[in-house]
């Protein structure tokens, strides 16, 4: 079996990973060890490891093999299904996320490359019954039909307005091209980005 | 995806010993190109080196005046950033002509330098590809090749390559840093890339124990006077039909020094030289430009379905050199 061959740093890393979900701090170790050019770091998986995630605020431990997708981790371990399969393979934008802040494809995202990062998902946008602005104008503006797009609009959206760029509309085009929508809500989805962001 | 194990490093000295230690293994960047390809079948390293933690993300001057962009900047951190765009507004228009927001904030530059092509033949394991396994044929030599290259190409390979960064760099003589087992290593960045010949399935001239640490240029009058200009099938979120990047320092009239690029017309980043050849000491005026753009499309050879992109790469050469030639 892979376990009993589990070399003593093996097993020294994959026992320290709990200690993220502890706030113990993984990374200074594996820090420490990549500065020693004689030390290697031992691989995980393929086989499900412990993964620690941040997900709107709230730590999770899974135990997923390195290859699960943020998106599929977010969907299929967390219930998080606010978050939309669309492409699942970065062409569409509808499982666009904020990592850190900033909006990301989570198609294209392992989830265990984002242990120690803030993961923000559309179910992280209102504080509690107050909707998020940008969720107010899309309403507002109503710049959404069928919806599966609009997670990833919004999130995108967000992302969009932290990035401080200009609101012209053609600008608010441009900035929003990674996010498709099949019912052609544009327009009224470049009006609810403006009025959110002070434009109109 | 098939299964595989992954580490992460967090120094470029631990990544190259990973690499060495994991013959078969792939380095992750930003991965927007790399999980792609594993899910559609097209790579599968049985082990992940993630170099996402590495402190190679600076985009610098340097003491000598180079603008050295770190291997992990994130390609809308260099688009947005104020040196770069001074220094060589082709390379930041480039960029942001590329992918999506999205994609911008995940992919880095040594990432994009390194991304595969996106033919769908290469993308589509039922098909054959030489570039996947050479020896196997080429679906595209009698398929679709309305995406195909016009120049560069050879019997095994008519694929073009897809970076729009890579193209703006040919405009600024870059250098790019390399990190292998005998330490670091620089080499020009024109002839990084490698045509396919008789070999397409090396993109580029990196060994595979190598890492890119960062790519540098020296900013002068032809990159600071330059653009890049891209065409394609829709006005966003698209690869090119063709692009072009160009540079051009002119004098009392005269072109001292240009640079141009093309894009979507080639196999590899496609340095125009006898385009540029034809433009020094003439004025720049638009029969200049079109003689040069013609100098340089002699050599194009195109497939069935894709000769509109000589005329397009012709139209687009004198567009972008009136631009910043000043003339029209």
């Amino acid at each position: 079996m892979r376990s009993a061959r589990l070399s003593r740093r093996r097993f020294l890393v994959r026992s320290a990973l709990p200690a993220v979900a502890l706030g113990l701090g993984l990374r200074p170790r594996l820090a420490d060890a990549a500065r020693s050019a004689a030390v290697t770091v031992a691989p995980r998986g393929p086989i499900p490891v412990p993964v620690a995630l941040e997900v709107n605020g709230q730590p999770h431990l899974l135990t997923i093999e390195p290859r699960v997708t943020l998106l599929d981790a977010l969907r299929e371990r967390l219930g998080l299904t606010g978050t939309k399969k669309g492409c699942d393979q970065g062409q569409c934008g509808a499982c666009t996320v904020l990592v850190d802040g900033r909006r990301v494809n989570s198609c294209l995202t392992l989830a265990i490359a984002v242990e120690g990062k803030r993961v923000t998902t559309v179910e992280g946008l209102a504080r509690g019954d107050q909707l998020h602005p940008l969720q107010q104008a899309f309403i507002d503006a109503d710049a959404f039909q069928c919806g599966y797009c609009t997670p990833g609009q919004l999130c995108s959206a967000v992302g969009l307005l932290a990035e401080r760029r200009s609101l012209d509309p053609a600008s608010v085009r441009e900035y929003m091209s990674g996010n498709i929508c099949r019912c052609g809500a544009y327009t009224n989805i470049v009006a609810a980005v403006r009025a959110a962001g002070g434009a109109v | 995806m098939r299964p595989f194990a992954y580490l992460r490093v967090t120094s470029a000295q631990a990544a190259q010993h990973a690499l060495a230690a994991h013959p078969h293994g792939a380095l992750l960047a930003g991965g927007t190109n790399l999980i792609d390809l594993m899910k559609i079948g097209v790579a599968s390293p049985p082990t992940l080196i993630d170099i996402g933690a590495v402190p190679l993300a600076a985009v610098e001057l340097t003491p000598h005046g180079a603008l050295r962009i770190g291997a992990l900047a994130k390609m809308s951190d260099v688009a947005d950033d104020p040196a770069v765009r001074a220094a060589a507004p082709a390379v930041a228009r480039a960029l942001e002509l590329s992918a999506s927001p999205q994609l911008r904030n995940m992919a880095t530059i040594g990432g994009n330098v390194m991304q595969r092509t996106r033919c769908v033949y290469f993308r589509d394991v039922s098909q054959p590809c030489n570039k996947r396994s050479n020896g196997a044929g080429c679906g595209a030599l009698d398929g679709d090749d309305r995406q195909m290259a016009i120049l560069g190409t050879s019997g095994r390979c008519i694929c073009v390559h897809p970076s729009d960064l890579a193209v703006a760099l040919l405009t600024t003589d870059a250098t790019i840093h390399l990190r292998g087992p005998y330490g670091t290593r620089t080499t020009p960045f024109l002839g990084f890339h490698r045509l396919p010949g008789e070999d397409p399935t090396r993109d580029t001239v990196i060994g595979p124990d190598e890492l890119i640490e960062a790519i540098s240029f020296l900013p002068v009058p032809v990159t600071r006077n330059s653009t890049y200009l891209k065409i394609r099938d829709r006005t966003s979120y698209a690869f090119a039909l063709v692009s072009i990047a160009v540079g051009l320092e002119v004098h009392d009239g005269a072109i001292r020094a240009a640079r141009i690029g093309l894009g979507g017309v080639a196999p590899a980043p496609w340095r125009a030289q006898a385009a540029e050849a034809a433009l020094i000491g003439r004025a720049p005026r638009r029969e200049n430009f079109l003689a040069a753009a013609e100098a340089e499309l002699q050599a194009a050879r195109p497939q069935r379905l894709n000769g509109f992109k000589t005329t397009l790469a012709r139209n687009a050469i004198v567009r972008a050199l009136g631009v910043v030639g000043g003339a029209t």
